[in-house]
């Protein structure tokens, strides 16, 4: 009986870690001194494995969505709003999609995994014995590079999405491209840039924290590592879909719709 | 000047699986000690939990009036200042090179100008023998390097306590001997106390001041090298002298048909004690005791042969 019920609350359990982790990695944030050099290689490390992929799914992104919402919208009788539809939902929505799969995929299974060999390698547990946290060393860094990395990447989806919407939208559904450039503004507002930031500002935090932790925390050997990079991107996928929800319902409340 | 570490009762167990239990010993300052013990008895854990990666769960390691087992974490990470460590595979870091590595604790501790992190670090680089690959990566050279090298990283901070996780494993029995007679030298250069943790039972014999043996979840015996050297007690004598007949079986222990079988056999007579390494320049350690002063002062009476200069007897 009580090795079921200790079953059912072991997620409990790591769902209490991974946040007193959190909390590890926040409060190092402030402690001196700051590691410029590791953070810097970092922030080019994730961009350099993420900025192509981005790129390449920012596109049929920005053109499924015009499709779909041109298509949608033609029926509607309303072809002028389909730019400002557009851009609402590529920023508030696929930019920052579209970016935490790339910083998960790519950028956080480059961390568990370079975090995991490290621990498997007794590098970490060295680096503790020389007087050093590992947390303020290595974490810390590389969570504040993911999450920069992250707002770089959301902008850069954003342009090449509605810049894909555009060439679709008029190109193939024979739009008008001064509608479509004239009706950004019709619908969307500043707010929706800034939702669409502090979102993958978040995305960037989560997917880096969570992989550091399961990197940290690789345990058997080799095998332990690829299970660790395994489970970082699917919790960090199952997290940022939830998250995503939720800021989205609570910037929906907050901020009033524009009426054009 | 190295410093005693005290340690009273401690116990450790993996959820239900018990590692040891009431472990009390004392390293004494500026000595060599040996943990030795059958493979899987928790040697690596126990060298862990003195330097605070392993939280045991009763118990204390008093070193300088702080308790390892139960202080804060700042504390800790200032405690450990005084540690150096040579892990099993060496943990160097894999992105940096030999020299980048060395000088890792130099930089992140110390405010010294690259020229002295130069000057100390090629010192440590020759004292191991590695002068000419500073610039390799740990994955280009073969483990007994990168256990050198660990052993340069290690003595950088010139640390008051040396704990050595398997020094011999995976060294040929040339490089052994080398990296058995460095530490004895090193011992008398630096006076730190010193614990191996090993099972290479040819270098517990010459090497160590003091040794102790893990055995069956406990600690079986700790004492000076000639006190278990001239041991009676089944366990010890068994794995001092690598033997199949005693307590110690293949698996854990041996079950009490294997035993009852083994009743009758006389255990082989314990072979000489030899002498212990001493400092390639002659000049003897602090805490170096002329050979069979224990077996006098205890009215033991060593093994015939033991204590002969080199050569006099087979090695034994």
């Amino acid at each position: 009986m009580s090795s079921t019920t200790a079953r059912v609350l072991a997620p409990v359990g790591t769902a209490g870690k991974l946040f007193a982790f959190g909390l590890d990695v926040g409060r190092s944030l402030f402690r001196r001194p700051f590691q410029m050099r590791e953070f810097i290689q970092q922030a080019w490390f994730i961009a350099s494995v993420t900025i192509i992929p981005t790129a390449l799914v920012a596109i049929p992104f920005g053109a499924v969505i015009a499709l779909q919402v041109g298509g949608l919208i033609k029926q509607f009788g309303a072809q002028s709003f389909t730019g400002s539809a557009s851009v609402l939902a590529v920023v508030q929505q696929a930019g920052p999609i579209a970016t935490a799969l790339l910083i998960a995929g790519a950028g956080g299974s480059a961390i568990a995994a370079d975090l995991g060999a490290r621990k498997i390698r007794e590098e970490l547990d060295a680096m503790m014995v020389l007087g050093i946290d590992p947390i303020q060393r290595l974490v810390v860094p590389r969570v504040l590079a993911c999450m920069l990395v992250a707002v770089f990447l959301n902008g850069m989806v954003s342009v090449v999405g509605v810049a894909g919407g555009y060439v679709f939208n008029v190109i193939l559904q024979d739009g008008t491209p001064g509608a479509y450039l004239a009706s950004f503004t019709a619908l969307a507002q500043l707010p929706d840039l800034w939702i669409g930031m502090v979102k993958a500002l978040v995305f960037g935090l989560i997917a880096a924290i969570v992989a550091a932790y399961k990197g940290m925390n690789a345990a058997g050997g080799p095998k332990g590592v690829g299970d660790a990079v395994n489970e970082s991107v699917v919790i960090t996928f199952l997290l940022l879909f939830v998250v995503n929800f939720v800021l989205s319902t609570i910037y929906l409340q907050i901020v009033p719709p524009k009426t054009g | 000047m190295g410093v005693d570490v005290e340690v009273t009762n401690l116990t450790k167990s993996f959820g239900k699986q018990l590692i040891w239990k009431g472990v009390t010993l004392t390293l004494p300052a500026g000595e060599v000690s040996v943990m030795l013990g059958p493979s899987g008895t928790g040697k690596s854990v126990f060298l862990k939990a003195l330097i605070g990666l392993v939280k045991p769960d009763e118990g204390s390691i008093v070193i300088e009036g702080t308790d390892i087992a139960s202080c804060s974490e700042k504390e800790l990470y200032e405690i450990r200042k005084l540690f150096g460590v040579l892990f099993q595979d060496g943990a160097m870091f894999g992105s940096m090179n030999l020299y980048d590595n060395v000088a890792f604790p130099l930089r992140e501790h110390t405010k010294k100008s690259e020229s002295e992190i130069r000057d100390i670090v090629m010192e440590k680089m020759d004292l191991v023998g590695l002068l000419g690959a500073e610039m390799k990566l740990p994955g280009e050279i073969s483990g007994g390097m990168r256990k050198r090298a660990g052993l340069a990283r290690a003595l950088v901070l010139d640390p008051e306590i040396l704990l050595i996780d398997e020094p011999d494993s995976g060294l040929d029995p040339v490089r052994t001997s080398f990296i058995n007679q460095l530490f004895i030298d090193l011992n008398a250069q630096i006076d730190a106390t010193f614990l191996i943790v090993t099972h290479d039972v040819n270098s517990v014999r010459v090497v160590p001041d003091n040794i102790g043996l893990l055995y069956h979840k406990h600690l079986a015996m700790y004492g000076p090298r000639e006190m278990l050297l001239s041991s009676d007690e089944p366990v010890v004598r068994q794995f001092l002298n690598a033997q199949t007949v005693g307590p110690i079986g293949m698996s854990e222990e041996k079950d009490a048909d294997q035993l009852a079988a083994e009743k009758g056999m006389d255990l082989p007579p314990l072979p000489p004690i030899p002498l212990q390494l001493e400092p390639s320049n002659g000049i003897p350690r602090r805490s170096q005791r002329p050979p069979g002063e224990w077996c006098r002062q205890n009215g033991v009476t060593p093994p015939p042969g033991s204590f002969q200069p080199f050569g006099a007897t087979a090695m034994g």
